[in-house]
């Protein structure tokens, strides 16, 4: 194991923590009453945004999901203008107007969340298309939930990603419920073979392991700029959190013992920080070193936020037609 | 510029929307066609016949049976530096793709702050008489005109269609243009060779008068002008308004129109209920108000699913007679 790779796997480490920190936060706002709205929290599905946007460049596209500030962070995203525009201050990426479900970030590629479960599937197979077109070399990563394979709009899409070679590179987060509803009383059948089924080369994967899905984006990346068309990368994962943070009380859905579970077996903070330690390329110090730092900077950029403007009254007729 | 006056070449309206496709993909590189069979097939209306075979498979490109799938292709990579011009065969499937258009085109431009851009043209069909019933005759501009992000064009003349058609590629949002399938080949008219555009929100009165204001968009601008024929003939005079873009609107024109004569009918092949016709009488009822001499009068599709039989289709859709008789009756005649 190379210093690189050490570095490498600690600046993910960062990453996640920077999600998972990012999003406490989020909960403390919502709860403190400072947070208009809802937001749906990523926590404790980290390492499937970091795994798969630390193989792309800075000009590669994704798109996101209603559950989105995960991988906006992990493009890229600086946590002060997030903050602001979860909190509809103008200086948020969206002016405020755009709020947690909508943070779109040109500059790192990030082509909006998307509050449409699925609503994204055929633009990012979209945006595929005119990398391929333009001949940019660019892919595009479609980030979605499991509760997305409902969706028709998906399959149109992959069918014509498949058809047409496109670099895209689908990306299921199987966190187990659609909002309140396990996956098994929507979904039929096998999700990999959903995409199997278009001829699209799809894997299962831990989504809880950032290694393993860092690993598989890569060659998923690298296939597609390959010219060898879409892939299907299915991460099982869990929602430690509501389906929003307003869903506090989620025993009729699902068992407290099921959620400890997941947060004390399969973390991927502590299972990426646990597998470093056993290979003795880090030692408890720097994650504790890492976590200060992180911490630091997301206090102040939420500090930054709640004293942001919001945004002038003319700024409601803005930006309707280009 | 008026029908009317136009003068030189003559093309039929489907032969004019061919040429400005035409002459933007020669154009511009980064615009392309996707629909369902409109490559070889020229479209099931043979609008396209021929572009394939000079622009190729990649530039008018065939897309599976997958309304919502290849909007919203087209709205990503619209968002991504290329300029699509997506075909729906048909104007009553914008069911299919309305959440690609009403809730991603028309919205990203502002819930992203003015970072994003969707320079998309969605081609679809309006008009019923094609005996094609009740899931292939509707005229649903209303749907697409109640979302704001998106504009809306009614092209009723060959000249009209070219122009706007290529102002319409040409802009930075989503343009939805409705075509009257009726009109693709009955219709022709004047159209120069030369390069021009008509820009998006600028009516344009197809035949000046002084008694009433007869605002009628795409097929009914025909409506209109037979009907005005016959007013005519008992000494009314009435005066034809094409809005040509419903989104944004000329509001200016329509209001002076009616400011001058004092009398109107808002004539739209789109259900009556709730529809253009509604948005157009009110805005002219609010800013003309001092200036009428009869209510404002409003004409649409019957609000019934088009029917089969031709008895009953042709009883859904306003004809010159029934304009006709309205004027005469808001003139007092």
């Amino acid at each position: 194991m190379s210093e690189i790779d050490r570095e490498q796997w600690l600046h993910m480490y960062q990453q996640m923590y920077k999600i998972r920190a990012f999003e406490e936060q989020v909960n403390e706002l919502y709860q403190g009453a400072k947070m208009p709205g809802l937001a749906h929290l990523y926590i404790g599905e980290e390492a499937i945004a970091v795994g798969v946007c630390e193989a792309l460049n800075r000009d590669d596209y994704i798109t996101s999901t209603h559950r989105g500030h995960g991988h906006c962070l992990a493009k890229g995203a600086s946590v002060d203008k997030m903050f602001a525009e979860l909190l509809g201050k103008d200086a948020g990426y969206c002016h405020g107007k755009g709020g947690s479900m909508h943070i779109a970030d040109q500059d790192t590629g990030n082509l909006g969340a998307n509050a449409i479960v699925g609503g994204s599937s055929a633009i990012a197979t979209g945006a595929a298309f005119a990398s391929k077109r333009l001949g940019n070399g660019r892919v595009a990563v479609c980030f979605f939930g499991e509760g997305a394979l409902g969706q028709g709009l998906v399959y149109e899409s992959m069918n014509m990603a498949q058809l047409w070679k496109l670099p895209v590179i689908y990306v299921c987060e199987n966190n187990l419920y659609n909002e309140y509803t396990h996956h098994s009383e929507s979904t039929a059948g096998s999700m990999k073979l959903r995409a199997e089924a278009f001829g699209i080369y799809a894997v299962e994967l831990d989504g809880q392991n950032v290694r393993e899905v860092h690993e598989a984006a890569q060659k998923a990346v690298e296939q597609a700029r390959n010219g060898e068309g879409p892939s299907f990368l299915l991460c099982n994962t869990y929602r430690y959190h509501g389906h929003h943070v307003g869903d506090i009380s989620r025993e009729y859905y699902r068992p407290k013992s099921e959620e400890l579970l997941w947060k004390t077996e399969r973390d991927p903070l502590k299972l990426l920080s646990g597998w470093l330690i056993e290979n003795q390329m880090a030692d408890a110090g720097i994650f504790e070193q890492i976590e200060g730092q992180v911490s630091g900077e997301v206090e102040s950029a939420v500090a930054f936020a709640l004293n942001a403007p919001f945004p002038m009254p003319e700024e409601v007729t803005k930006h309707v037609y280009a | 510029m008026s029908m009317l006056d136009a003068h030189g070449r003559e093309l039929t309206y489907g032969e004019a929307i061919k040429e400005a496709l035409a002459e933007e993909l020669r154009r511009d590189p980064t615009v392309f066609m996707l629909g369902e069979d409109i490559a070889e097939a020229g479209t099931t209306f043979k609008v396209l016949t021929g572009l394939v075979e000079e622009f190729g498979t990649e530039r008018v490109l065939d897309t599976p049976i997958s309304e919502p799938g290849i909007t919203g292709l087209a709205v990503g990579a619209a968002m991504t530096g290329m300029r699509p011009i997506v075909d729906i065969m048909f104007g009553d499937f914008s069911g299919l793709i309305m959440d690609q258009v009403a809730n991603q085109a028309a919205k990203i431009h502002y819930m992203s702050g003015g970072k994003l851009k969707v320079p998309l043209v969605v081609r679809t069909t309006m008009g019923a008489g094609r005996r094609s019933a009740a899931q292939h005759s509707q005229s649903l501009q209303a749907w697409y005109s109640h979302i704001p992000g998106l504009k809306v064009v009614v092209p009723s003349t060959p000249y009209d269609a070219k122009g706007l058609m290529k102002s319409a590629i040409r802009d930075d949002n989503p343009v939805v243009i409705l075509e009257d399938k009726m009109m693709y080949k009955t219709v022709k008219g004047p159209v120069p060779a030369e390069e021009y555009t008509i820009p998006l929100g600028v009516a344009d009165i197809k035949r000046a008068g002084t008694d009433i204001t007869l605002v009628a968009t795409s097929s009914m601008v025909y409506v209109a002008l037979d009907a005005a024929k016959l007013l005519e003939e008992i000494g009314i005079s009435a005066e034809v308004v094409d809005p040509r873009t419903l989104v944004p609107l000329d509001k200016e024109t329509l209001i002076e129109s009616v400011k001058k004569t004092s009398r109107a009918i808002i004539i739209d092949e789109g259900y009556e209920q709730y529809g253009v016709t509604a948005e157009l009488a009110s805005i002219i009822a609010d800013s003309a108000f001092y200036y009428l001499d009869a209510p404002v009068k409003r004409m649409g599709a019957m609000n019934v699913p088009i029917p089969f039989s031709p008895a009953l289709e042709d009883l859904t859709i306003p004809n010159a007679k029934a304009v006709f008789e309205m004027a005469k009756s808001l003139c007092n005649k």
